[in-house]
């Protein structure tokens, strides 16, 4: 209800409109902006405080705490480089298996399934992206690892000459040393892919099904067969969302506690062997060692959390920009 | 390619190409939807001559075994023998496309297997235990973790996990609705920070949230590991789910309805409370639902702001530990003993069910919108 006329002395004069927004528009509006300011704040308090609770650390060991690799307060000997190298291992393994498969199965989803039976696929994809982790985890220490012990066996034993695949000892011995298999970098890997695999899957398939129904019968029209088609179109279509789908799993794996909790024996040595048992990430070192730390300690899992914290926001942030603008550009208008 | 059925989505006339261009084939409309003989015969027969190639080279020749190499060598075995078959009567392009078709089902399939396995393999863990109705109704302190399945139960734990979800749903729910609405309904440059942030803070290690908390709760503030840190660890975890699914929801309101009450003359305000929010209701309550849903699993910040015990507390800011099912679960599966294993599965059948049954009132809930439109 704006505008109001001050004074109409001279009817040549312009009336001047003052726009005021009434008084419970102006209550709403500073209302939900404030609370949006106030989840921002939260959001952003998270960091400052992982900051400041960090800077003990970073007065103590300096940059050392990036580059060593042991984790030995008692030694007042602390760093994350191992750590990190394993929580990259396990993300990286995570993600080259849910990416193929997260792929495969948006696009199953989005173009080869039967229209009747869609709906309820999607709903599956959700669901599997809400069961709790820890529930992933039992299912991977308890049915996956005794599979994916013999899985590794065959990889390290036909596949050993790569470096990366070797394990220490004889693979093909009689009596093979099993404990040597378990609780490694690729068996977690499995298990933070399952979870990862939802995640990625809806946001691709989200951004298929808005490929343009055009440009489909375009191309169908002009012969292609369905894979043609979906080689043309629909991929090319959903470049951002495949990548931003995918960076958004690389984030969730960065940061995976639970499941990697269960699989893990904590082990702080540089280790590129990824099928040999002993490995760590940051966000297993923090809720492993949280229970039983003293003041330094603690200090020094803020300031791995706050190494874990950059990294995601990083990644998050990445994915975030390129899903949005999959989806707001890109198109041909038809 | 008039073999292959074409899979146009949408009604055509095909009717009148056929009287400009004579061809010497006889008029016979395609079969739009049928599919062919040929393609379900390349199939089964793919799929019976590799099963018979690998059963072959498992038992007799080759030196590996186990179930779970036997279905990978069948699976690329049956790709290969099909790729073959089609290839026998087709151009390339069909065998690509039937290859890349049978690739993809079988990502769809292997997805759907594994979803099964998780929740088949934790109810056959839990079945010695979940019989027993003291489960439910008794507190874990009532009998040992490791004694005899007819005393004690997770009735405290449950109850410990509602309370925890409540409050983190009374915290979250208001902000992130409140986010949402400030998102679609007022805009500007602003408002594409807070989304850019929200999103982002979607895949924040949920661990994260545990230590942001312990830090300004318990170390700043001298508190104690007790039910309100957790809630507001799992608040800030719910929140940005809540801020994205609302926004969601509230975007798909008509651009013309919220014109419409304006054009009536009413203020922004009113505009929201009396037609956006009313229109939303629905995707809101699912938002609101998804959201318990992840809260309830929400294990990671668990492990740093709430402590374990098997004794009932269902007072959240004392400072006394509260347990919920998350933790419950996860001390019991590491424990390593046969029978706390066993409770661990049974809660995490529980935990399981409770998210299940959410899910189902949100495909309800979707299901209604859709008929009432």
């Amino acid at each position: 209800m704006a505008g109001s006329a001050e004074s109409g002395i001279s009817p040549d004069q312009p009336i001047t409109i003052r726009a005021t927004l009434p008084w419970a528009d102006r209550v709403f509006r500073r209302g939900v902006s404030g609370v949006a300011g106030l989840v921002l704040a939260l959001f952003g308090s998270i960091g400052l405080f992982l900051a400041y609770q960090s800077i003990p650390t970073f007065n103590r060991y300096g940059l050392s705490f990036l580059t060593r690799a042991n984790w030995d307060p008692e030694l007042d000997k602390v760093g994350i480089s191992s750590t990190l190298l394993g929580t990259f291992e396990v993300a990286v393994i995570a993600l080259m298996i849910a990416f193929p498969v997260a792929l495969g199965t948006a696009l199953f989803i989005s173009e080869y399934s039967p229209a009747r039976i869609r709906s309820l696929l999607i709903s599956l994809v959700d669901l599997m992206a809400a069961v709790p982790s820890v529930i992933y985890g039992a299912w991977g220490f308890f049915l996956l690892m005794p599979h994916a012990k013999l899985v590794s066996r065959w990889i390290s034993l036909y596949l050993g000459w790569i470096p990366i695949f070797r394990v220490n000892g004889d693979p093909s011995s009689a009596t093979w040393a099993q404990s040597r298999f378990v609780n490694s970098a690729f068996i977690a890997g499995i298990c933070v892919s399952l979870m990862i695999i939802p995640i990625a899957c809806s946001v691709m398939r989200g951004v298929f099904a808005q490929a343009p129904l055009g440009e489909r019968e375009a191309a169908y029209a002009l012969g292609s067969t369905r894979w043609g088609m979906v080689h043309t179109v629909v991929l090319p279509f959903g470049r951002g969302g495949i990548i931003g789908g995918t960076m958004l799993g690389l984030g969730r794996a960065l940061g995976e506690t639970i499941a990697v909790l269960f699989i893990i024996s904590l082990n702080f040595n540089i280790n590129f062997r990824i099928l040999q048992s002993g490995f760590s990430t940051i966000s297993a070192l923090i809720a492993n060692d949280f229970g039983e730390s003293t003041k330094p300690q603690l200090a020094a899992l803020f300031t791995a959390g706050l190494v874990l914290f950059i990294i995601t926001l990083a990644v998050n942030t990445g994915a975030a920009v390129l899903i949005g603008r999959s989806r707001s550009g890109a198109a041909t208008e038809i | 390619m008039s073999t292959q059925s074409p899979p146009i989505t949408t009604e055509v006339e095909i009717v009148s190409v056929a009287e400009q261009a004579p061809i010497d084939r006889p008029d016979v409309p395609i079969p739009l939807r049928k599919i062919s003989a040929d393609e379900i015969l390349s199939v089964v027969g793919a799929l019976l001559g590799s099963f018979c190639l690998v059963w072959v080279l498992f038992d007799y020749v080759l030196p590996f075994g186990g179930g779970l190499g036997f279905i990978v060598s069948w699976y690329f075995a049956f790709l290969a023998l099909y790729a073959g078959i089609t290839g026998l009567s087709h151009p390339r392009p069909v065998v690509i496309d039937r290859v890349m078709g049978a690739v993809f089902i079988g990502m769809g399939l292997l997805v759907g297997f594994v979803l099964v396995t998780v929740v088949v393999y934790t109810t056959l863990q839990g079945r010695d235990v979940l019989p027993h109705w003291n489960f439910f109704t008794q507190p874990a302190s009532a009998g040992s973790l490791r004694g005899p399945y007819n005393k004690g139960g997770i009735s405290n734990i449950i109850m410990g996990s509602l309370i925890q979800v409540s409050i983190a749903v009374g915290i979250s729910f208001p902000l992130g609705i409140g986010t949402a609405v400030f998102m679609t309904e007022v805009g500007g440059a602003f408002s594409r920070v807070v989304r850019t942030v929200v999103e982002a803070m979607t895949a924040l290690p949920d661990l994260l949230a545990g230590l942001f908390v312990y830090a300004v709760l318990i170390l700043k503030f001298h508190g104690h590991r007790n039910g309100f840190a957790v809630s507001v660890a799992l608040a800030v975890t719910m929140t940005p789910i809540v801020a994205r699914s609302a926004e969601v929801a509230l975007r798909v309101v008509p651009g013309g309805l919220r014109e419409a009450g304006q054009a009536l003359g009413a203020s922004n305000w009113q505009t929201v409370r009396r037609i956006v929010l009313p229109t939303a209701t629905p995707g809101l309550v699912t938002a609101l639902i998804l959201s318990i849903a992840r809260g309830i699993g929400e294990s990671a910040p668990l492990l740093i702001v709430s402590g374990f015990t098997t004794f009932a507390n269902y007072n959240p800011v004392d400072g006394q530990p509260m347990n919920s099912l998350p933790l419950y679960i996860f001390e019991c599966l590491k424990s390593g003993e046969p029978r706390e294993i066993a409770r661990g599965f049974a809660a995490a059948v529980v935990l399981l069910f409770i998210v299940f049954f959410l899910f189902a009132i949100t495909r309800f809930l979707a299901r209604q919108k859709v008929t009432t439109r």
